[in-house]
C-alpha cells in the first residue's frame, strides 16, 4: 500500500462565521504553516460582519449569550489536544477553558452588579442598565496565545458586543484553532471574527474606521503606535482599553474591568413616584 | 452579443396600427442568448474600478439616483426631509454633487416640489396605479395628469403586465401612448417589471414596445416584487436602446430599480453603460438609478476615498 500524503492545513481569516483567504492573497509562514496575512480591507470587511451581527447578538437574552458561551467552552476542552500539539502548554489550554466559562457565567450576572435602581433627588424611580457599546476591534496580546486571546474576546462578546480581533502575529495558529472552536459553537457568525498578520496593517484601520465603537489595545506593545491609535480613536469617540504592561500576569483574577469599559449605561427616569 | 436587427425599417413608427404588425414585429425579434447575456453581464462585473476612476464614477452615481421613497408611511416631513438630502446628498461637503432626482408618490409631489424649485433636481412621481398597474385606464391617466399638475417633472409608469403577458400588446402600446401624452412635457420612464416577465425574449420585446409607443426611459422594476434590477436584464435593455438608437436615432434612456444597494454593484452598472451603449448613456440625462440606501453607501464610500478612513453608517441619515 503506498504512503498516504498527508493534509496540510492553510490557517486562514474568520469573517462573518467562514474562513476565507486574505482578499490581497498573501500569506506568511508561522510553524512551517502557511498563514493568511490580513489586509486594510479584510479589516473592513471584518467591520461589516460585526456590525451585522451586533443586533442579534445584543438582542440575545443575556441567559442564551451565557449558553452559547459555555458551549464553546464545551468545544474548547475538547479540542484541548489540538492546542496542546501546537505547543500551546495543557495548564494554559486548562486555564483558557477556565476563564471562558468564568465569563460566561457573567452574562446574566453583570447587570445586576453593574447597573441598578440609583436614588435621586427627586420623585422618580431611576435605574441604571448596562448595554453592550457595539463593534469592538481587538489587538491580541502576544503571548500566552491561547490565555491571553481567551481573555479578551471571551469578556468583550459576554455583554453582546461583536469583536473584530487581530490576533497575535507570531502566534496565530491557537488564533485561528480558537475561531475554529467557535464556528462549531453555537455563536452566531460575525460575533467574533479574527485577522492573522501583522497589526500595523490592521489596527490603524480598525482604530480610523468610524463604524467601530470601542477598541482594546491589549496587545500593543510599541507605546508609539498605541498613541496613534488612541488619536485615531478619539475622532469618534471610541472607547479605549489602554495596552497591558509588559508584566501582566494572565494567570490572575481579572476583575471586570475588561467587560465594564466596552459597556454603555443606559439610565431610565421612571415618573412613577416612589 | 448579437445585435438585433437594426435593419431600418421605414414602417416602424406605423407598427403601433396594427396588433398584428406589432406582434410579428417583436416577436420577429432576435431571441436573447441567456446564457451569454448572463455571462457577459458576470464578466463586466469584474472589472476593477480604483482611485481617481472610482472617485469619478462614485460621483457620476450619486448625480445618477433617484433618490425613491413609495412606502404606504411617507409623510410629507419625511419626504421633505428625502428632497433635503437630494440637494445636499452629504452636508459636510459641498463638493458633492446633488442627485438626479428624487421619486415619490403623487400624493407627496407637492411637499417635494417646494423644496426642489430652481435646483436642477428632477421630481419624478411613480403614476399609472403603480405598482401593479391594475386599474382602468382614464384611473391611470388621471393619476398622471394629478401628478404633472403638482409638480413632477418626470413620470415613471408601469406597463399592463396582465396585458403583455397574455400578448395584447396593442393595449400596452395603447396605454403608453396614452400616458405619454397624459405626461404633456413630463419626461415618461416606463416600469417593465422584468421580474414579472420571466424572460429575457419578453423583456427584449416589452423594451421595443415601450420605445416604440414614445417611452423616454425604459426602467426595470417597480422594487416592489422580489425580483428587482439584475445586471443581465439592464443588458438585454441597454443592447435594445442601442439598437433603437441604431434604427430610429431617437436616444431611450435606461434606469435599472431596486436591489442597487453598494457602490460596488453601481459601479458594475456603469462598467456595462460604458462597455454596451458608451459614453453617450453615460450621463444622468440618460442613465438613472432608482434606488434609497445606494445612496449612503455611495456617500460612505466618497467620504472614504476624500479622508482616508472607513464611515459609518451613524453619520448618514436614515432616509
Amino acid at each position: 500500500m503506498s504512503e498516504r500524503v498527508a493534509v496540510r492545513k492553510t490557517y486562514k481569516l474568520f469573517i462573518g462565521g467562514k474562513f476565507p483567504r486574505s482578499e490581497s492573497g498573501r500569506s506568511y509562514l508561522v510553524q512551517s504553516s502557511n498563514v493568511s496575512l490580513a489586509s486594510r480591507k479584510d479589516a473592513r470587511d471584518a467591520v461589516v460582519a460585526a456590525r451585522a451581527a451586533v443586533k442579534g447578538w445584543a438582542g440575545a437574552t443575556a441567559y442564551n449569550r451565557g449558553q452559547i458561551l459555555y458551549r464553546a467552552a464545551e468545544m474548547l476542552e475538547g479540542r484541548r489536544e489540538q492546542f496542546v500539539a501546537l505547543g500551546i502548554p495543557g495548564d494554559e489550554v486548562d486555564a483558557a477553558v477556565d476563564r471562558w466559562v468564568w465569563y460566561a457565567g457573567w452574562a446574566d450576572k453583570l447587570a445586576q452588579v453593574y447597573g441598578g435602581a440609583n436614588p435621586v433627588a427627586g420623585p422618580y424611580f431611576n435605574i441604571s442598565a448596562p448595554e453592550p457599546t457595539g463593534v469592538v476591534a481587538v489587538v491580541a496580546p502576544e503571548r500566552p496565545a491561547l490565555l491571553g486571546l481567551v481573555s479578551v474576546i471571551a469578556p468583550a462578546i459576554v455583554t453582546g458586543n461583536t469583536v473584530v480581533v487581530a490576533a497575535s502575529p507570531s502566534e496565530p495558529l491557537a488564533a485561528v484553532t480558537l475561531a475554529e472552536v467557535l464556528a462549531t459553537s453555537d455563536l452566531p457568525g460575525g460575533v467574533v471574527n479574527i485577522l492573522t498578520g501583522a497589526i500595523t496593517e490592521t489596527a490603524p484601520t480598525l482604530a480610523s474606521h468610524m463604524d467601530v465603537n470601542a477598541i482594546d489595545l491589549t496587545g500593543v506593545t510599541d507605546a508609539s503606535l498605541a498613541s496613534e491609535l488612541e488619536v485615531k480613536a478619539a475622532e469618534n469617540l471610541k472607547r479605549v482599553l489602554r495596552p497591558a504592561p509588559a508584566d501582566h500576569d494572565w494567570s490572575a483574577d481579572p476583575g471586570l474591568t475588561r467587560m465594564t469599559t466596552l459597556l454603555e449605561t443606559k439610565t431610565v427616569w421612571h415618573p412613577k413616584g416612589v | 452579443m448579437t445585435a438585433t436587427t437594426t435593419s431600418a425599417r421605414p414602417e416602424l413608427s406605423e407598427l403601433g396600427r396594427s396588433e398584428t404588425a406589432l406582434r410579428t414585429f417583436l416577436h420577429g425579434l432576435p431571441g436573447v442568448d441567456q446564457v451569454g447575456a448572463e455571462q457577459r453581464a458576470a464578466q463586466l462585473g469584474t472589472r476593477s474600478i480604483k482611485t481617481t476612476a472610482k472617485a469619478q464614477a462614485i460621483d457620476l452615481a450619486i448625480r445618477m439616483v433617484d433618490l425613491t421613497t413609495l412606502e404606504g408611511a411617507d409623510t410629507p416631513g419625511k419626504v421633505r426631509a428625502l428632497a433635503a438630502k437630494a440637494l445636499r446628498p452629504d452636508p459636510a461637503d459641498p463638493s458633492c454633487p446633488h442627485v438626479g432626482a428624487v421619486c415619490v408618490y403623487p400624493a407627496m409631489v407637492p411637499y417635494v416640489a417646494e423644496v426642489l424649485a430652481g435646483s436642477g433636481v428632477h421630481l419624478a412621481s411613480v403614476a399609472t396605479a403603480f405598482p401593479s398597474g391594475q386599474a382602468p385606464l382614464e384611473i391611470k391617466l388621471a393619476d398622471t395628469r394629478a401628478a404633472v399638475a403638482a409638480g413632477a417633472d418626470e413620470i415613471d409608469m408601469v406597463i399592463n403586465r396582465g396585458a403583455f403577458l397574455a400578448g395584447r400588446y396593442k393595449e400596452v402600446y395603447d396605454e403608453i401612448v396614452a400616458t405619454k401624452e397624459a405626461c404633456g412635457d413630463a419626461h415618461l420612464k416606463v416600469i417593465l417589471e422584468t421580474g414579472e416577465l420571466a424572460t429575457y425574449d419578453n423583456v427584449r420585446r416589452a423594451s421595443w414596445l415601450a420605445m416604440l409607443a414614445g417611452g423616454d426611459f425604459i426602467k426595470t422594476s417597480t422594487g416592489k416584487v422580489p425580483v428587482a434590477a439584475t445586471l443581465p436584464v439592464t443588458l438585454v435593455m441597454l443592447e435594445a436602446v442601442r439598437d433603437f438608437r441604431a434604427a430610429t436615432g431617437r436616444q431611450v434612456g435606461v434606469k435599472p430599480a431596486g436591489g442597487i444597494k453598494t457602490t460596488k454593484d453601481a459601479i458594475k452598472y456603469l462598467v456595462m453603460v460604458n462597455e454596451t451603449v458608451g459614453t453617450d448613456w453615460l450621463d444622468p440625462d440618460w442613465f438613472r438609478f432608482g434606488a434609497s440606501s445606494l445612496l449612503n453607501d455611495l456617500l460612505m464610500q466618497r467620504t472614504k476615498l476624500t479622508t482616508g478612513t472607513y464611515a459609518g453608517p451613524d453619520y448618514f441619515t436614515l432616509d
